[in-house]
């Protein structure tokens, strides 16, 4: 597979989210408390609210838009409702993260 | 047929026996109970909470009107026998009823010692024993600044709480080198010291009163070396005696006590006596263990079970004083035959001392941490020989066998006989028993079946951990409604423990509260932030992962994403230059919307994220700063023109706002505030619907709050009319920073007010000069920290990461 480098992960604050532009949008970088990093789309399932700029807890975002909570893990919403994201393959090599090319260029295709 | 057996006293003794015996011999008596108190039975060892403000009269009720008709009990309340006359079998109250008895129980409890020295009877003295007690102190809390506390005993030290919780300047006086010494050791004593002092409260060691003087009421009270301590509240809470003259009058066998033997039975064989009023084999009791053992044997014995006996046993102590652990158990005097296990650990407040003999505890003092209590108290009532862990015995029963055990997997680890409510001694099997034959889930069904933690409260934790290891996530924990899903403790009781405890960061309230969560949830994080904030301003550092995206990124989301900018126009006034740099901005970013608010200001709509520290350059440029139109903060004040323009005008509305606004921008609070000020009671500034609102009028400013224009339509209610334009600010401030410190989370004044009550507000606000000033200078201390600018912050780099994306792929990369 291959490995797009995107930056470190001291770019990201811990329980917080930075975004990476791409040509199909935005993609949102999460950095749990214990360092844990997830990739998803920047765009809840409900409305398309910007995940990036959500609450991190645990392993899950709250949508600053209406509070639909969102598995980090599996893009799936937790709890009553229901939607899923795209997660996107994030690999962490030290402190430099990468992405999953292929998984982008199969969309971008 | 039904014999009559009369009670005289209603406490929690006698109403404890009356449950054992309707349930053991249902029908049986006509029962007639005289109570000198003008009311039902309440749970006397509550009085601290209620004093403390925690807890409500109506909450400490055992025995509601609706129980006596229920169980055909007739209850005389605030009838006070004077008579027993033994040869007729009846008994006579001060409002003349007379009642014939067959079995007389006599359970007048006791009498609060009254040290005698001149002054004893000044008004201003008061003692602490019941409800009429606890309202005077409540009553004499409003208005008088200094109390003083005669006694550093349990009883002492929870009115020294309670007091200073209702804003008194409090001071103990202790007879001895060191509080409850009776209960404590002195080092654990000298931690108690040392805790009850950082809550503000004075402590005098060897303090021997010698008189209170004052004229026509308490002014001060004298000591012994000659010390003057100015005061004009006293409260003594020295100690306790059974109160047993009548029965002495009534020529039954007295010492310090009624005399009764193990039955509770006096030497008339138709009388009993129980409760604090008793003396059996000798002994007195005070606590509410051994006085509820008494009335099991004395329900037993009404029974017809003459071979019930009382049974002295040890009872643990433990002070109920929020955020003061302690716990202390049987023996712990120094002696030859004995060895000690000491435990101290000075940066986390704690000690612990196990006294031993023959390798079997016999005593237990625990400051600080006082989660191992009831295993302590396991192995002292069953003497275990400790010999093989006793290397690691005094760091409790998780260290016993391996790795720590989580405070869970230690109370499943308890076996069944194990005490879990030492005040009813109920043990683990009987409740987690009860939780599975009556099929209970919640708390207040194991409070009434089991008893477990009815009466102090304080083993609620280890019955709700019970209940959960019983029940799973059938247990239906709270009438509190939780912050959250991440805890029990609703948001009162976190606030009041963030205080309690002195907790400073988010980490070490979710660790000390016992948060079911790592890192909680988009609901309790930026409600946690907010409490550390308000109550910690110069210490705290704000947690901008805690706080919901617009209070982060300083804008206001919209649905697509964007942003929404809104510029401070202090009290709705504007200019030339600033509209024309708002013009400029709204160009250069091609900013798709401009709104004027209903606020009374300009609002720029569908701004990039990326842009926005370039559009706060821009707009800071010509002197405007962060409206703070997305915070839960002071957002707008606005105004009408007022006297320098309108015919009607009164006063200088415009001014006195701009002036409110430039004075409280900043502010955080619970939810969002705000405000506005109108020249005269036209009222074009519709000030009577805003959260706080002033209506100028010719002697001065009329004070409005609590009105809402929302969710709900409210107008405001009236805090009064003050007559300059300062002590406008003033109150206002003062209203301010008590919704700063009391409201939850995202909950408005309005709310908050209904919750507190107008009378309660106005009452702190208008009446206590003393307390709004207090207030008012919080305010001002907070504001040193809260008033900076957002946007010029960030428009000199803070947060830079918060505006730009961390890397672009584009169409070539992804190909490679």
């Amino acid at each position: 597979m291959n490995w797009i480098a995107i930056g470190s992960i001291t770019d990201i604050p811990r329980r917080g989210a930075r975004c990476v532009d791409t040509p199909e949008g935005k993609i949102a970088i999460f950095r749990t408390a214990d360092d844990q990093v997830y990739a998803i789309d920047d765009h809840c399932p409900h409305r398309g609210g910007p995940l990036s700029q959500g609450i991190v807890h645990g392993a899950a975002v709250t949508c600053p838009l209406h509070n639909w909570v969102i598995s980090l893990e599996t893009g799936k919403a937790l709890g009553a409702d229901e939607g899923v994201v795209r997660t996107i393959p994030v690999k962490v090599d030290g402190e430099r993260l990468f992405l999953a090319l292929e998984a982008l260029a199969s969309r971008a295709a | 047929m039904t014999e009559k057996l009369v009670i005289i006293g209603n406490g929690m003794a006698p109403g404890r026996m009356l449950e054992h015996l309707l349930e053991k011999a249902p029908g049986r008596y006509q029962v007639t109970i005289f109570n000198a108190e003008p009311r039902v039975n309440y749970d006397r060892i509550m009085l601290s909470p209620v004093l403390s403000g925690e807890k409500d009269y109506e909450e400490i009720i055992i025995h509601g009107d609706g129980w006596y008709i229920k169980h055909e009990i007739t209850l005389y309340k605030g009838h006070k026998i004077v008579v027993i006359d033994r040869q007729a079998k009846t008994v006579t109250s001060d409002h003349g009823v007379s009642e014939p008895y067959d079995k007389l129980v006599i359970a007048t409890g006791s009498v609060p010692f009254i040290i005698p020295v001149p002054g004893n009877n000044l008004p201003g003295v008061l003692t602490y024993r019941d409800l009429d007690d606890v309202r005077a102190m409540m009553l004499a809390a409003q208005s008088r600044a200094k109390a003083v506390v005669i006694g550093g005993g349990l009883l002492g030290l929870e009115a020294a709480a309670g007091l200073n919780a209702q804003g008194m300047d409090v001071t103990v006086l202790h007879v001895m080198p060191t509080l409850m010494e009776r209960q404590l050791d002195p080092a654990a004593g000298y931690l108690l010291q040392r805790a009850v002092e950082e809550r503000g409260i004075k402590v005098i060691t060897k303090a021997n009163t010698q008189a209170i003087t004052g004229n026509g009421k308490v002014e001060q009270i004298e000591l012994a070396d000659g010390t003057i301590i100015p005061a004009t509240l006293v409260v003594m809470a020295v100690g306790i005696r059974p109160n047993a003259a009548l029965a002495k009058e009534a020529g039954i066998a007295v010492n310090r006590g009624i005399v009764v033997d193990a039955g509770m039975r006096s030497n008339d064989p138709d009388i009993f006596a129980l409760g604090e009023c008793a003396e059996v084999n000798g002994m007195v009791y005070g606590l509410v263990a051994p006085l509820y053992e008494m009335a099991r044997v004395a329900a037993s014995q009404l029974a017809g079970d003459e071979a019930a006996a009382f049974v002295h046993s040890d009872t643990p102590t433990k002070l109920k004083v929020t955020g003061i652990e302690l716990f202390s158990l049987g023996d712990f005097a120094e002696g030859e035959d004995r060895q000690e296990i000491v435990l101290r650990d000075a940066a986390a407040g704690v000690y612990k001392r196990l006294v031993l003999r023959d390798d079997r505890i016999i005593g237990t003092v625990l400051y600080g941490e006082t989660g191992d209590g009831a295993w302590f108290n396991d192995l002292k009532k069953k003497q275990t020989d400790i010999s093989e862990m006793r290397d690691t015995l005094i760091f409790g029963q998780s260290y016993q066998g391996g790795a720590p055990l989580d405070p869970m997997a230690a109370v499943a680890a308890l076996p069944d006989d194990a005490e879990i409510c030492g005040c009813n001694g109920v043990c683990k099997g009987k409740i987690t028993g009860a939780i599975t034959a009556k099929g209970l889930t919640s708390l207040d069904d194991v409070r009434a079946h089991t008893k477990a933690s009815a009466s102090c409260g304080s083993c609620t934790g280890l019955v709700e951990k019970l209940m959960v290891l019983t029940i799973g996530d059938k247990y239906n924990p709270a009438t509190v409604q939780p912050m959250c899903g991440c805890t029990t403790l609703g948001h009162d009781e976190v606030r009041r423990l963030i205080k309690a405890k002195g907790l400073k960061t988010i980490p070490a309230v979710m660790q000390e509260l016992e948060w079911i969560t790592s890192c909680g949830c988009a609901k309790c994080r930026p409600a946690l932030n907010y409490y550390l904030v308000c109550d910690w301003p110069d210490d705290y550092a704000d947690d901008y992962q805690s706080r919901f995206v617009n209070e982060r990124v300083h804008a206001n989301i919209q649905k697509d994403g964007t942003y929404s900018v809104v510029p401070r126009m202090w009290g709705g006034v504007t200019n030339a230059a600033e509209l024309r740099a708002i013009a400029d901005v709204v160009d250069k970013f091609e900013i798709p919307m401009v709104k004027v608010t209903g606020g009374q200001r300009i609002d720029m709509l569908g701004i990039r994220k990326e842009d926005l520290p370039a559009v706060w350059a821009d707009l800071g440029q010509a002197g405007f700063v962060s409206g703070h139109a997305y915070a839960k903060g002071l957002r707008t004040v606005k105004t009408c023109v007022g006297s320098d323009w309108c015919r009607f005008g009164t006063q200088d509305s415009t001014g006195l706002g701009i002036r409110i606004e430039k004075f409280m921008w900043g502010s955080w609070t619970p939810a969002k505030v705000k405000m506005a000020v109108s020249g005269c009671p036209r009222n074009c500034a519709e000030a009577t619907c805003k959260d706080v609102g002033v209506i100028c009028v010719d002697s001065g400013y009329e004070i409005h709050f609590a009105g809402a224009a929302g969710l709900d339509i409210k107008g405001t209610e009236v805090l009064g009319l003050v007559k300059t334009e300062d002590e406008a600010l003033e109150h206002i401030v003062a209203l301010t920073q008590m919704y700063r410190e009391q409201g939850r989370y995202l909950e408005r004044i309005y709310k908050w007010a209904k919750r507190i009550g107008i009378p309660e507000i106005k009452r702190q606000i208008m009446d206590d000069a003393d307390k709004r000033k207090a207030y008012y200078e919080r305010f001002v201390f907070s504001q040193k920290f809260a008033q900076v600018d957002p946007w010029s912050e960030r428009v000199s780099g803070k947060d830079k990461h918060e505006f730009r994306p961390m890397a672009s792929v584009g169409f070539a990369e992804a190909a490679e």
